[in-house]
């Protein structure tokens, strides 16, 4: 994998573009910085968008339009259009009264979904007439801030995982922008804002959400150190994994059976779900540490240990793992969620690492990705 | 300084309660938990048997209720079966618990901390570091994010 370090202050969020020479990352204050992909593993900043006025919480980038959308606590969106060598923002109107904290494309991209503070989801499309970005709201039975959100393939239905607990699956139909949606495994009558799907079960903030390739499953992870997987059906079945590790920031689909998370503990993770027997299964550690010298312990070193922390281990006191700090996004980069051979994560420590899945699987004997 | 001689009760009002937005969890039934059973927990103490004792008295957490009372005599009773333990058997007991079994100890080890006793606290710490090296700081995380909890 290939470490490269931005900055020394978070990155809020990132988003890459089509072809994945460029990523855009909000470095932890109002703006949003575009870095191009020179040669030689080294990366320029080639614009600086400035338009909002507070931490821009989400970017997304639109691959086949080319269209950038931001949110940020100010309480606005704009949408970023190329013109010449220029990124101009048209302000979107959320109509919202908190900070938004998310923002999602849909897969035709023809719309796009803000999660936000106001405990409620702001889907926006673009009206031809008015030549203007109109939203409508999805409020009930949200009742806190929405953490995160993920389209389904078919445009309409959107997962929300939220700051109650509940991880749920909306309509967000737009007679305006689209045809009548398929039946699909979630149900088949999607009314604009009708509640497909609501989970129980976990406590904790839900704070990522996906859905498969396929878009029949749905993984989210919460505050209470657990992974869960949904798949749609008429009787839902939520198989869920309490890890003994650190809360989770995000998850995707790497294959349709497959999880990849990352959090706190400063390292991806693979997980295994298998539907037949409805249980998810952890399936390593996706962080090959440098071998570092095994430094003997003098015995004032080992007395002082014992006096200080109550330990005899000979503890290392840096972090192996490649990222120092919670890894906060995780971004598909070569593939899809269906079968992905190429995955990114930035973090709280400014660095965004390239992960190669095949170099992965062939470096940890034990790692199965079914 | 100067006498405040108008009343002053409006700074008691707990204005969180007036808030329309405010977020109740869901009621779930919890009539029905009646928490560990005292005499069959006491009867395995008296035998000897402490490892059964364990696993009875990890049955029935009284996490649904609001009654009090039931919560701390479901507390006083796990700290009698995890005093009664030798410090050699306490890793072996861990072990033969499951993973929500070990969540669980580690939600009544938690719960005993806040009242500590002459001696609990040393026991509580021996099984501390048995339940977390079995159930990860993962479970140390469900101990703090329950919304329901013993």
């Amino acid at each position: 994998m290939t470490y490269y370090n931005f900055l020394l202050e978070p990155i809020s969020c990132h988003a890459w573009n089509k072809d994945r020479t460029q990523i855009a990352i909000c470095p932890n204050n109002h703006e949003v910085h575009i870095y191009k992909k020179e040669g030689g593993g080294k990366w320029s900043k080639i614009h600086e968008l400035k338009e909002h006025n507070g931490q821009v919480t989400g970017i997304d980038w639109a691959p086949e339009s080319n269209r950038i959308v931001t949110c940020g606590t100010d309480r606005n969106a704009y949408v970023w259009i190329l013109k010449g060598n220029v990124w101009r923002p048209t302000l979107v109107l959320l109509r919202i009264n908190r900070a938004a904290r998310c923002v999602k494309w849909s897969p035709k991209e023809n719309k796009f979904a803000v999660g936000s503070g106001s405990r409620l989801i702001s889907i926006c499309y673009f009206e031809q007439e008015n030549d203007w970005w109109v939203c409508k709201h999805i409020k009930k039975p949200i009742r806190s801030t929405v953490l995160s959100l993920d389209w389904h393939p078919n445009n309409v239905l959107l997962a929300a995982g939220s700051c109650d607990f509940k991880c749920r699956i909306f309509s967000a139909y737009i007679k305006e922008v689209e045809e009548k949606p398929s039946p699909t495994p979630w149900g088949s009558k999607m009314p604009f804002g009708e509640l497909m799907f609501e989970s129980s079960g976990t406590d904790g903030w839900v704070h990522s959400i996906c859905f498969s390739g396929s878009g029949g499953r749905v993984a989210w992870v919460s505050h209470d150190s657990t992974v869960a997987v949904a798949t749609g059906s008429k009787n839902t079945v939520i198989s869920s994994l309490s890890s003994e590790t650190l809360p989770l920031l995000a998850v995707t689909f790497i294959t349709e059976n497959s999880l990849v998370a990352a959090g706190h503990d400063c390292y991806p993770m693979l997980y295994l779900y298998d539907e037949g027997k409805g249980t998810i299964t952890f399936g390593g550690k996706l962080d090959i540490p440098k071998q570092s010298a095994q430094r003997g312990m003098t015995a004032r070193e080992r007395f002082q240990n014992l006096d200080k922390k109550a330990s005899s281990e000979t503890e290392k006191a840096n972090l192996e793992s490649v990222h120092k700090n919670s890894i906060s996004q995780i971004s598909i980069m070569e593939g899809d969620k269906s079968k992905c051979s190429k995955f990114c994560t930035t973090g709280m420590d400014g660095g965004m690492t390239i992960w190669d899945v095949k170099t992965l699987a062939s470096s940890m004997k034990d790692l199965k990705i079914i | 300084m100067s006498k405040n001689v108008s009343s002053d009760r409006f700074r008691k009002v707990d204005v969180d309660e007036y808030d329309e937005n405010k977020f109740v969890d869901e009621e779930e039934g919890g009539e029905n938990q009646q928490g560990p059973d005292e005499g069959e927990v006491d009867s395995l103490i008296r035998q000897g048997n402490v490892m059964g004792a364990l696993q009875a008295v990890l049955k029935n957490p009284p996490m649904n209720t609001k009654n009090q009372a039931l919560k701390d005599r479901a507390e006083g009773l796990v700290l009698k079966v995890l005093s009664s333990f030798k410090s050699g058997d306490i890793e072996k007991a861990v072990q033969s618990l499951d993973k929500n079994g070990v969540d669980l100890l580690m939600k009544y080890i938690y719960k005993g901390f806040e009242q500590p006793t002459e001696n609990s606290s040393t026991v509580l710490l021996q099984w501390h570091e048995k339940a977390l090296s079995a159930g990860g700081v993962g479970s140390i995380v469900r101990v703090l994010t329950a919304r329901r909890t013993v």
